[in-house]
């Protein structure tokens, strides 16, 4: 029931992100409009798998850091993600099938320092130093990667803005294919890891004792979370939040159980960035806001109602 | 089932041994406790025992096999534990809190079955939490959650159940409750128990064996009339006590520095 209702939304917010834009589309010319086949079409699907990836990457990272305010954002990889692909591009080193591979090699280390820098004198992991380092490191990242923008010539980094804020302008069939292509394997590695992610929840040991080889799951979801994260970074640029507000959500429906959570959370995400997709490009037509804006001027006020949830 | 044979082990860059010279042998119906102060060894000798330390001596064996080279699922399905702490960070049920006991049996890619729930519903009765189940863990009161722990843990269907410290900030009621529950269940069920606890008394009263660790050696192992002496007991605990006996039980009274000394 509630599968069904989730998969309504999705189905009713695809059509709407088909037939809102700027630009007016008659009724009977849906099917054969080049801006809907070329563009609109496209993007909500882009937006869609985007958005899936990075609430499942969110999801499964928070039960990794054992911290429900954790999402690959927070946690610095899309920075690095974004500034691997941003260097990749300044160096002329990529094309499109290549980007997702320097923005994965970006979050991966990313991840290292962040998690070297939460390793508080070698005592365990403390998830709430790793979220401060998390948020330096991708604070860094974002200056890094200003700083190149700045630096090079426009027509390298075509649209800037859509890696320091995340947009889904750039998007074609090709973007669409790219990402298409990357996602599986990560989502299916994720899912397979599900039971996992329950028991470490727990806290390490604890998870040992109910059957789980902690070290082998932990680098497994480190490295799936960086690809979802790298693929939806390189076609999309950074965008914050929607890792940390949809599994929070989807908890609401699914539980905290990951074999139902990853699953609700990758449909949740895809709808709440098609959401998102639809509000910036007709809330100041013709003109368009960069998506990542919308996510963080609706995740922001949501992550400070989670808090203080969380912390009372 | 669990032995620890002569186990010797030092954390690294560690100045002396956390373990030295230490034997266990816990068999099927027997509940052992593990007795000592704090930073006496008791929960390194956990460590070892359950395969998360590699001893640097020694052997630590679980049913035949060296304990570090069970993989971890199949351990968990033999061994159950209650360790002390665990993370709450996300919201969830006493029934499926319990249900990730039985993590370890299930495949892949099937989801639970009316076995699994069957053995959940099962492991709450035994560990009288059958009337938790529909509650929010958080809304448990420390008895109630520790009594849902153990379920979980023998949702596992183990032989070997492994409590470290389950009484801790337990008031009295609460605390004989879960004592007598361990006791019953190694009694009915034929399980073989370790518990780690700083109430000697309880374990005097409750335990076939006991280990006595004093700075990670072994300072008495055996019954406790064997085991809690007043010059054991003193010398390990730092502490003038005496020892009574109820139930045929020794129990021990510490003294007051200066009152009750000549």
């Amino acid at each position: 029931m509630k599968a069904l209702a989730l998969g309504g939304l999705a189905a009713l917010v695809l059509a709407l992100a088909v037939i809102l834009g700027p630009t007016h589309v008659a009724w009977a010319d849906l099917s054969t409009s080049p801006v809907v086949r070329d563009l609109r079409v496209p993007r909500a699907l882009l937006a869609f798998l985007v958005g899936g990836a990075l609430a499942v990457s969110g999801a499964s990272l928070q039960a990794l850091v054992r911290n429900p305010l954790a999402d690959p954002f927070l946690l610095g990889l899309s920075g690095g993600a974004g500034l691997g692909a941003v260097l990749a591009i300044a160096g002329h080193l990529s094309g499109p099938w290549a980007l997702p591979l320097a923005a994965f090699a970006g979050a991966l280390a990313a991840t290292a320092l962040v998690y070297r820098l939460g390793l508080v004198a070698d005592a365990e992991l403390d998830p709430r130093v790793l979220l401060l380092a998390g948020v330096a490191v991708g604070a860094f990242a974002g200056a890094v990667m200003t700083a190149i923008v700045s630096l090079s010539d426009a027509v390298e980094l075509r649209n800037a803005f859509l890696w320091l804020w995340g947009g889904l302008s750039g998007a074609s069939w090709l973007t669409v294919l790219v990402i298409a292509v990357y996602l599986p394997l990560p989502l299916i590695v994720l899912y397979a890891s599900a039971r996992s992610l329950d028991l470490l929840a727990l806290g390490e040991e604890p998870a040992r004792h109910l059957g789980a080889e902690v070290t082998p799951v932990k680098r497994r979801v480190y490295l799936a979370a960086s690809a979802l994260t790298g693929a939806a970074v390189a076609v999309s640029g950074v965008i914050g939040f929607v890792g940390l507000i949809v599994p929070h959500l989807m908890r609401f429906g699914w539980g905290h159980r990951h074999r139902a959570l990853l699953p609700a959370s990758f449909v949740g995400g895809g709808i709440l960035l098609v959401a998102a997709d639809i509000l910036a490009r007709v809330a100041v037509a013709p003109r368009e806001l960069p998506v990542g804006i919308v996510t963080a001027l609706v995740g922001v006020p949501l992550f400070a109602l989670l808090l203080r949830r969380w912390t009372t | 089932m669990l032995t620890l044979a002569d186990v010797r082990y030092r954390y690294p860059g560690a100045a002396r041994d956390a373990l030295h010279g230490v034997s266990l042998d816990a068999r099927p119906g027997e509940l052992h406790a593990i007795l000592g102060p704090n930073g006496s060894g008791k929960t390194t000798l956990l460590r070892v025992a359950l395969g998360l330390l590699r001893p640097d001596a020694g052997r630590a064996r679980i049913a035949g096999r060296p304990a570090h080279l069970w993989p971890r699922r199949e351990l968990a399905k033999i061994v159950g534990v209650v360790p002390q702490r665990e993370e709450t960070a996300f919201p969830q049920r006493v029934r499926e809190s319990v249900l990730l006991g039985r993590y370890p049996h299930l495949s892949l890619w099937r989801g639970e079955g009316a076995a699994d729930r069957a053995a959940v519903t099962s492991a709450l009765e035994r560990s009288d939490a059958a009337d938790l189940a529909d509650r929010w863990i958080a809304t448990l009161s420390g008895g109630e959650y520790q009594r849902v722990r153990l379920a979980r843990a023998l949702a596992q269907e183990p032989s070997v159940l492994v409590l470290d410290e389950p009484t801790a900030s337990l008031d009295l009621r609460h605390e004989m409750d879960l004592f007598e529950l361990v006791r019953d269940l190694v009694d009915r069920e034929n399980l073989s128990a370790i518990l780690i606890t700083h109430h000697v008394n309880l374990a005097a009263r409750f335990a076939d064996r006991v280990l006595l660790l004093a700075a990670g050696r072994p300072a008495g192992a055996g019954t406790p009339a064997e085991v809690l002496s007043r010059d054991a007991a003193e010398r390990v605990f730092e502490w003038p006590v005496e020892i009574q006996q109820f139930d045929a039980r020794p129990q021990m009274v510490p003294l007051r520095k200066r009152k009750d000394r000549p």
